[in-house]
């Protein structure tokens, strides 16, 4: 009933319009940021935006061993697709990692470790989408999340991103640590999701 | 009663130290808004015409876009259902619920819910709804409204947050410290999420090609709201379709960088359908229910262009009278100039009762230079002035300008207005006819007026910029 009404209501409103406007035609390089896109490798360029949102782009196990044992990281979850290139240089170093990801025990998880669908340079994002993420809570829930990034997989911009959808119902853009400006406008991170977003180029 | 409206009756009761959060909250972000918009763009102009034209063609042919994009969500096994007014899209959603046999959820932040009040509706009805994102939740535990459409705690500081979380049993302790209010709700909401059976949205933007509706959001609340629950349901206004996925592109750029001063929010999300079969988690079920509420009289009414509102805040934040008076002032869910437009109209019966709105506007035209889809607010303004006149709104007619302008550019009327303003203390303003007044109302009473705070403000804000 509802739908047939608004149907309605919408065709009266616009079936009257004298003129209508066309869909404009614009080329995409109107949206795209110069400053932004400064540069010409890709990794470089996303490093430098992912940077200033405060993501963390890393390029070896060593560098991410280290940081999870400096903060004092010491548990969390590996998708069994990575364990043999990451996760097991991480257990062999001491840490704990686990393949299979216990909702029960969701709050036991420091790091979540998950494949990135690819990246965007020109805003320092990092892609996940269904298929390629193993668990959306292991990539959610821990305080640091790991996304594994493939070099080609890298966008140069946010319309190849778009461009790039392909069909994965569902799809997130991760520019950076969870954050809140709520309380007087003072910046914090990892409000819900995590309070460090690492991208791990492979 | 001399002319007195209601929005002027708030912007003189507000206190000090709510005033300066408004100020402080929305001069901020209007500064990083222009600073990065100007930094990225050689001439930012260009986008938000582009922006303006993409949803002009939209909304002329809505009834095409809306068939599709309802097409596109139901091949991707998404149940679409209509609503004509709040009081159907409470129903839609209350049944879906009880369908789905759910008596708890987590909402994220939506404008359309605020609109149709329905997470009080829900309570009554014996489903738990909690408000995930921070500032919501505040409101939430305080029984307030937001008052700012990206900011809904802008009035507020970290006393009274430290407060109400002391209050309501959030914390065990007073803390005020920005971070650890945080870290508070972190471990609060953590539980909720994994014992929720549903999940509410909102969508900033619905393609019609595919389908994908978006959620952009800093916190992250939607994404951890809609992992580990079976149900999905999306309240969307029929106004934020757009044609296509690749012009994402354009308003993405412009509603990041419009609201917060960023190029993205951090979580974007892009969804058209339940989780994929590998997927271990996320919704099973996703529902969406377009919503008309007063929508389509916009549109077959000279004031149209609001329709293309993306709700990023930035005309809030740089209006003046926004900033003397808060949102709250404007009595609805849609504060400052957009709301000075939408409201009066949304609540198209309502009209008489919103008439002052239109009026509380200087007409300066910032809200419109600032506007990512370029819409003509000022101009939108007179013509609902007219309207006002036209159908002879008494409250309207009483004082051709608004009277708050009108005072604010005459001290000695002014000073007069401000000793007289004790003696409005007590107007029985509770019990007046006005429906979303009243409404508003409901949980709170008028804060005391302190007359002359506006003007020791006033003075404050001279000596500090001179
Ligand atoms: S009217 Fe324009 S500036 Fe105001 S909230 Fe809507 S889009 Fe933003």
């Amino acid at each position: 009933m509802s739908r047939a009404a608004i149907f309605a209501k919408i065709e009266s409103a616009t079936s009257v319009l004298k003129t209508k406007v066309p869909y404009p035609d614009y080329d995409m390089s109107l949206v795209h940021s110069a400053p932004k896109l400064e540069g010409t490798d890709l990794w470089e360029i996303f490093s430098r935006n992912f940077s200033a949102v405060n993501g963390k782009p890393m390029n070896s196990v060593e560098q991410l061993i280290d940081f999870l044992k400096t903060n004092n990281q010491l548990r969390g979850y590996c998708d069994p697709a990575l364990y043999d290139s990451i996760g097991g240089a991480l257990a062999a170093a001491g840490l704990t990692v686990e393949t299979e990801y216990d909702r029960e025990r969701f709050e036991d998880y420091q790091f979540g470790i998950t494949r990135a669908t690819g990246a965007i340079a020109e805003s320092g994002s990092v892609i996940l989408d269904d298929y390629k993420t193993s668990h959306r809570l292991a990539a959610l829930s821990p305080w640091v999340h790991v996304a594994v990034v493939e070099r080609s997989e890298i966008h140069r911009t946010i319309p190849d991103a778009i461009a790039a959808f392909g069909d994965s119902p569902n799809i997130i853009w991760c520019t950076g640590p969870s954050k809140t400006a709520d309380v007087e406008g003072i910046l914090i991170e990892g409000v819900h999701g995590p309070g460090e977003q690492i991208a791990l180029l492979r | 009663m001399i002319g007195i409206q209601p929005i002027d009756q708030y912007a003189r009761d507000i206190s000090d130290e709510k005033q300066h959060s408004v100020i402080d909250g929305s001069s901020a972000g209007t500064e990083k808004r222009y600073y990065v918009l100007h930094k990225d763009y050689p001439d930012p102009d260009k986008l938000r015409k582009l922006a303006a034209s993409i949803k002009d063609h939209t909304l002329n042919h809505l009834g095409d876009y809306l068939a599709k994009a309802e097409k596109s969500l139901t091949e991707r096994g998404v149940k679409v259902h209509f609503a004509s007014t709040d009081e159907d899209a409470r129903q839609t959603i209350l049944s879906i619920l009880r369908g789905h046999g759910v008596s708890q959820l987590t909402k994220s932040k939506s404008m359309a819910a605020e609109e149709i009040h329905l997470n009080p509706f829900l309570i009554e009805n014996g489903v738990e709804c909690l408000e995930s994102d921070l500032g919501e939740f505040i409101i939430q535990l305080d029984g307030d409204e937001p008052s700012h459409i990206v900011k809904p705690i802008i009035h507020k500081n970290r006393r009274e947050i430290a407060r109400t979380f002391q209050r309501e049993g959030v914390a065990t302790d007073y803390n005020d410290d920005p971070e650890t209010i945080t870290r508070r709700a972190r471990v609060h909401f953590r539980k909720k999420y994994m014992e929720a059976q549903a999940v509410i949205t909102g969508a900033n933007f619905v393609c019609a090609d595919t389908g994908r509706m978006v959620l952009a959001t800093n916190e992250g609340n939607s994404r951890f709201g809609m992992a580990p629950v079976p149900v999905h349901i999306a309240l969307v206004g029929i106004e934020k379709i757009i044609p296509e996925q690749k012009d994402l592109a354009v308003f993405l750029n412009l509603l990041g960088r419009s609201a917060t001063g960023q190029q993205l929010t951090v979580y974007t999300e892009f969804i058209n359908g339940p989780r994929s079969a590998n997927q271990p988690d996320g919704p099973d079920h996703m529902h969406v229910v377009f919503m008309d509420n007063g929508r389509t009289d916009v549109l077959a009414s000279n004031c149209k262009e609001i329709l293309r509102c993306i709700r990023c805040g930035a005309c809030q934040n740089v209006c003046p009278v926004y900033r003397q008076a808060s949102g709250h002032a404007y009595r609805s869910t849609y504060g400052g100039p957009i709301g000075a437009v939408l409201s009066p109209i949304l609540f198209g019966k309502r009209f008489p009762e919103l008439a002052d709105l239109p009026k509380a506007s200087s007409l300066c035209g910032a809200c419109n230079e600032v506007c990512p889809v370029d819409i003509p607010i000022p101009d939108l303004l007179l013509r609902l002035r007219d309207k006002a006149k036209r159908e002879e709104i008494p409250s309207a007619g009483a004082i051709p300008m608004s009277p708050f302008a009108h005072l604010a550019t005459s001290p000695s009327l002014w000073r007069t207005a401000m000793t007289m303003s004790k003696a409005m203390n007590h107007l029985p303003i509770q019990v007046a006819p006005i429906k979303p007044l009243q409404d508003w109302l409901g949980q709170r009473t008028l804060p005391e007026s302190h007359g002359g705070d506006f003007r020791k403000w006033m003075k404050n804000r001279k000596n500090a910029s001179g």
